[in-house]
């Protein structure tokens, strides 16, 4: 996350949301088919209001042409509805010790804690990480330090490499749930995500993205597909189209489903970026020399990376 | 709001500037104010009790500074200090405690006991008395001030002094480090050793001792570093107290202000008492010697049952109490025994001796400390008397929640904290050497910000003297 600010700016598409936009997409694939510059705003469990003020922040550093949007996590309608105290913060301190501090940053924090965490002395905390985090000396190890003198970039503009293969043996099933109407807090964020885009002529697309779990049911399909019709958005259930994407889940995902490796990732990204070609006239520019000089470094590292951890 | 808090930080902070910008005649009002919003953190529940504190001293000073008669004089007296002491009774046994109330209903029965007897002068202005009774940098867990040593100081102008604020930031640094590295961080093992015995029992008396050694004087430390900074010196509450050679030496070390209280307030008046002198002169008939000592020994335990029942109103605090007497009580009956002892074999000159009386002291007043730590005193006296049974190693050292780091750093935290002993003198050294003084002072912080035991994770734990 903390990556975009020394690679922002020139992107024509920026996706965020969880980890199935960091995982699922290339951005070098999108770049080396379609010649479109794109960076991925993702993080584990990001959280819809996180995503919005990460979209708020993006647009004060640039202004894409399209805003992806995954909407898996529509599900969860207030932050005591993510899970225990100490899940939620470790995946709350992942999106928001990366972001720079700013406004945009405070009322991220403030939006992400519950009523208890929000108390003066817990804020602070996230201002001021070493506050949470100053016995983190103790547990220091080798790996550590590794990234800590790594010069290059952990990501690809935002997306993880996984190489890793564990095809998919089973299917998921999960107990229906009591009520599948998505929450009011959830429904304001994505309509203050809409508004934005709205008003810095932005493009909004909402993405399902294409993993068999956690489930996507059809009701919360059914009422995304509604609101993007009547907003006149773009919805792209990637679900449905698998088959066209062609993800074979023997070989496309390292974790049995849930999130796709390279192989499936470039699979996603090649479809993707086919819609956002048509539907949103993304131009091509591999064409501006500048620009392709610069992904033409991203993506030696990213096919480097791909064959030294075992990929083709 | 607790000392060691960010919020308090930041609140002291605000209150520095604001006291230097005001003009000096106002300056206590900045303090008052202060005082006001630190107590009301605590929550406003709190504030009626420090109010009628404040109220029913003020008032019995005031009519006593208009009577001449001596009879009503004792009457109001008696009748404040009946409020006063039977509302932190009240307090006590519902146990609920007011912040601070101990340590201010002292401190303003001081006062009044002073103006009775005519060493203090009566406050004509109620916010000016309402300012001594709840300074706040003391009100939580002292030290407890006297009227005449910290009145002229409150209401003084003091004009802003770099040399004066270093210093009291310094120490404040360096008591949230003695808090924050040390206390806090040997505090897991003070609670697993509490369930063993023998040698795990003896372990367990001198860590407390390490904890709420750095506890107490840490809150003090910072306590009386905040309030220099505002140019009001506090009177010292600890002198090396573990480098006492007898018991009473070391509670003139230890918690100096409470017992010069209890020594001028209690101790003195119930040994020089008439019904004490008359007790004093019918015990004589029969037991010459132990007679004229006797009014000493009642004191003593006068003395020694209030402070015991002023820490908790549990029976281990009494006992506590009561066997800090009997230590000093037997000590001052065996004395003719020790002189013909010392006289036979001259041990005093030896150079050893003096280790060996510092370390017994220490090791003495540990074992009579544990049992703050046992409300059960059957279980207190079990433990003591495991001692002298057999010893088993119940508890290894990987089970007392401390990893090899934390011994570590515990070790090295426990030798700067002896080592330094008064922290005056090498802050006058170290004035003379900026360079040196900003490097450690740069140090500690890092210390306390990095090794101090705080945040998301721990308890946020409460000095032990803000219970009382």
């Amino acid at each position: 996350m903390g990556e975009y600010y020394v690679n922002s700016g020139g992107n024509d598409v920026i996706f965020i949301g969880d980890c199935e936009v960091y995982e699922n997409f290339s951005p070098v694939t999108l770049w080396q088919e379609y010649g479109i510059p794109s960076y991925i705003r993702g993080s584990a469990q990001q959280m819809i209001w996180q995503s919005y003020y990460l979209l708020e922040e993006t647009l004060q550093y640039e202004t894409p042409k399209v805003v992806v949007f995954n909407v898996l996590s529509m599900k969860y309608d207030t932050p005591e509805s993510t899970g225990s105290p100490t899940r939620r913060e470790a995946y709350n301190r992942m999106t928001l010790d990366t972001m720079r501090w700013s406004p945009t940053k405070w009322k991220a924090i403030a939006a992400s804690l519950t009523e208890e965490e929000r108390e003066w002395e817990g804020l602070l905390t996230y201002l001021f990480p070493i506050l949470r985090y100053h016995e983190r000396w103790s547990q220091l190890t080798a790996e550590d330090f590794a990234y800590w003198l790594r010069r290059d970039t952990v990501s690809h503009n935002g997306y993880l490499m996984q190489t890793g293969v564990k095809p998919m043996t089973d299917s998921y099933a999960s107990a229906p749930l009591a009520d599948y109407r998505f929450g009011e807090n959830s429904w304001h964020y994505l309509d203050k995500m809409r508004l934005l885009c709205e008003e810095k002529g932005v493009q909004l697309v909402l993405i399902k993205a294409p993993t068999l779990y956690p489930i996507w049911w059809w009701e919360w399909d059914a009422q995304i597909a509604q609101y993007a019709e009547e907003n006149g958005l773009l919805y792209l259930n990637m679900i449905e189209s698998i088959e066209d994407i062609g993800i074979d889940w023997n070989t496309d995902t390292y974790d049995a489903g849930l999130h796709l490796n390279v192989w499936g990732a470039e699979k996603a990204a090649r479809w993707l970026g086919e819609v956002l070609r048509e539907e949103c006239n993304l131009p091509d520019r591999r064409e501006d020399a500048e620009l392709s000089a610069t992904w033409s470094k991203k993506v030696a590292l990213y096919e480097q990376e791909k064959q030294s951890r075992g990929g083709s | 709001m607790r000392f060691t808090s960010l919020t308090f930080g930041l609140f002291a902070g605000a209150l520095l500037f604001l006291y230097y910008r005001v003009p000096g005649r106002a300056q206590w009002a900045v303090l008052l104010l202060g005082s006001l919003v630190f107590y009301l953190s605590a929550g406003a529940e709190y504030l009626p009790f420090l109010l009628l504190a404040a109220a029913t001293t003020f008032f019995a000073a005031r009519f006593m500074a208009k009577r001449t008669e001596k009879a009503a004089k004792r009457r109001a007296l008696l009748l404040c200090l009946l409020a006063d002491f039977g509302l932190l009774a009240v307090c006590k046994c519902a146990g609920y405690l007011p912040m601070g109330i101990s340590f201010y209903l002292f401190q303003s029965a001081g006062y009044v006991i002073d103006v009775y007897r005519g060493t203090a002068k009566a406050e004509g202005n109620f916010l000016r008395h309402a300012l001594f009774v709840s300074y706040f940098p003391q009100l939580v867990q002292g030290p407890i001030s006297r009227h005449g040593q910290l009145e002229p100081q409150l209401f003084h102008s003091h004009e802003y002094d770099p040399k004066e604020v270093s210093f009291g930031i310094q120490r404040m640094l360096w008591g949230a480090f003695k808090k924050l590295v040390i206390a806090d961080r040997v505090a897991p093992a003070v609670v697993a050793l509490k369930e063993c015995r023998g040698l795990g029992f003896l372990l367990l008396t001198v860590l407390y001792a390490v904890q709420i050694y750095a506890d107490f004087t840490g809150g003090i430390d910072i306590a009386l570093g905040l309030s220099r900074c505002f140019g009001i010196t506090l009177p010292e509450n600890f002198r090396s107290p573990f480098r006492a050679k007898n018991t009473a030496e070391y509670w003139r070390r230890w918690h100096i202000t409470l017992g010069e209280w209890m020594k001028d307030y209690i101790f003195y008046p119930v040994s020089v008492s008439a019904p004490m002198r008359r007790l004093s002169k019918a015990a004589r008939k029969r037991w010459p010697k132990f007679g004229k000592r006797l009014p000493v020994y009642a004191a003593s335990f006068a003395t020694w049952f209030v402070t015991g029942i002023w820490h908790g109103v549990t029976p281990n605090f009494l006992v506590w109490g009561l066997l800090n007497c009997a230590v000093i009580v037997i000590s001052e009956e065996l004395t003719p025994l020790y002189k013909k002892f010392h006289s036979r074999f001259r041990l005093k000159e030896k150079k050893w001796y003096g280790g060996f009386e510092i370390t017994r002291m220490f090791l003495l007043m540990n074992l009579i400390r544990a049992c703050d730590l046992f409300p059960n005193v059957g279980d207190y006296f079990r433990r003591l008397g495991s001692l002298f049974t057999p010893w088993t190693w119940e508890c290894a050292l990987p089970d007392l929640g401390l990893t090899g780091l934390d011994w570590a750093i515990l070790a090295l935290g426990v030798a700067l904290m002896l080592g330094l002993g008064q922290l005056r003198d090498i802050q006058e050294t170290l004035w003379q050497r900026p360079a040196l003084r900003y490097c450690l002072l740069f140090l500690l912080f890092l210390a306390v910000l990095l090794l101090g035991k705080y945040g998301v994770g721990y308890d946020a734990a409460a000095f032990i003297y803000n219970q009382f």
